[in-house]
């Protein structure tokens, strides 16, 4: 039965890294690009 | 939220439902095998999950293949995109069946690992794809990047097939699950939850492929924002 669990443990704990690293990216993608939108935003504002 | 945000949250719950129902079948559901020692009846039941994640993964490598034909003909981006998602998730879908075969090959052919023809082109099959990841880190221009990671992409995947076919071509002692002259090695019950989990796993990579590359398309947008930044 070990072997069992520890099998599907594995894919599991695969997927679920992979869904952790995704949001964990997708996170800081939108923090970046928020300050980025702001900056951009600012350079142009007073032409 | 917009149409296409509300369809992949449907997506999404209806995969995780989906995976869930998977776990059942294949642990509750599925019948025990007959006539094996206690160990490799509890084994047995990781087929349920190692072989659909091996067809992930295989598919995953295919996806990437015809994204990157695509993107040679048409230059755009999202292809390319497209396909790096699609490489990713088969590099995790590789390292999930190459676990838990291992893990099941322990209780079944009494090794953690043997240099079996599908084991050895799975890996071959494993370490081109690393290596495709390495050829875009070693490239910084966009453009650059994209083409050669297609033309490398379309030749990884020549190892798929190979991989695919390995069990039939050479002696082997992995298991043949269809063949076409002995059919199916399951049992009708034992199919079913084998096609439900195979059926759960395929929507677990379209809304983990989905999300990935809108990923990807906020990071484009990222470096687009960038650009504009530095002139």
């Amino acid at each position: 039965m070990n072997y069992m669990i520890g099998a599907y443990l594995v894919i599991w704990f695969a997927t679920f890294a992979f869904v952790f690293s995704i949001s964990h990216r997708q996170t800081n993608l939108r923090k970046e690009l928020a300050a980025l939108q702001e900056v951009v935003i600012e350079q142009q504002g007073p032409q | 939220m917009n149409r296409s945000d509300r369809i992949l949250t449907v997506l999404t719950v209806i995969a995780a439902l989906g995976i869930l129902g998977a776990i059942v079948m294949a642990l509750w559901v599925a019948p025990d095998a007959v006539g094996l020692t206690r160990d490799n009846t509890f084994a047995q039941r990781i087929i349920y999950f190692h072989v659909p994640s091996a067809w992930l993964s295989m598919l995953a490598f295919g996806v990437t293949m015809i994204a990157s034909i695509i993107y040679l003909i048409t230059s755009k981006r999202k292809w390319d995109s497209l396909a790096l998602s699609s490489a990713e998730l088969g590099l995790i879908f590789t390292l999930a069946a190459m676990a838990s075969g291992s893990i099941w090959a322990r209780p079944a052919w009494n090794t953690w690992w043997t240099w079996d023809p599908r084991l050895t082109t799975y890996t071959i099959m494993f370490l081109l794809f690393v290596a495709y990841f390495m050829l875009r880190s070693a490239m910084e221009d966009p453009a650059r990047r994209a083409r050669f990671a297609a033309v490398y992409g379309i030749f990884a995947f020549l190892s798929v097939p190979i991989t695919f076919m390995s069990i039939r071509w050479w002696r082997t002692i992995h298991p043949v699950l269809i063949d076409p002259k002995e059919g199916f090695g399951l049992s009708p019950s034992m199919m079913s939850a084998f096609f439900f989990s195979l059926g759960a796993f395929t929507l677990l990579y379209v809304v983990l492929l989905w999300h990935r590359v809108r990923l990807e398309g906020s990071r484009e947008q990222l470096e687009v924002l960038k650009e504009q930044l530095d002139r």
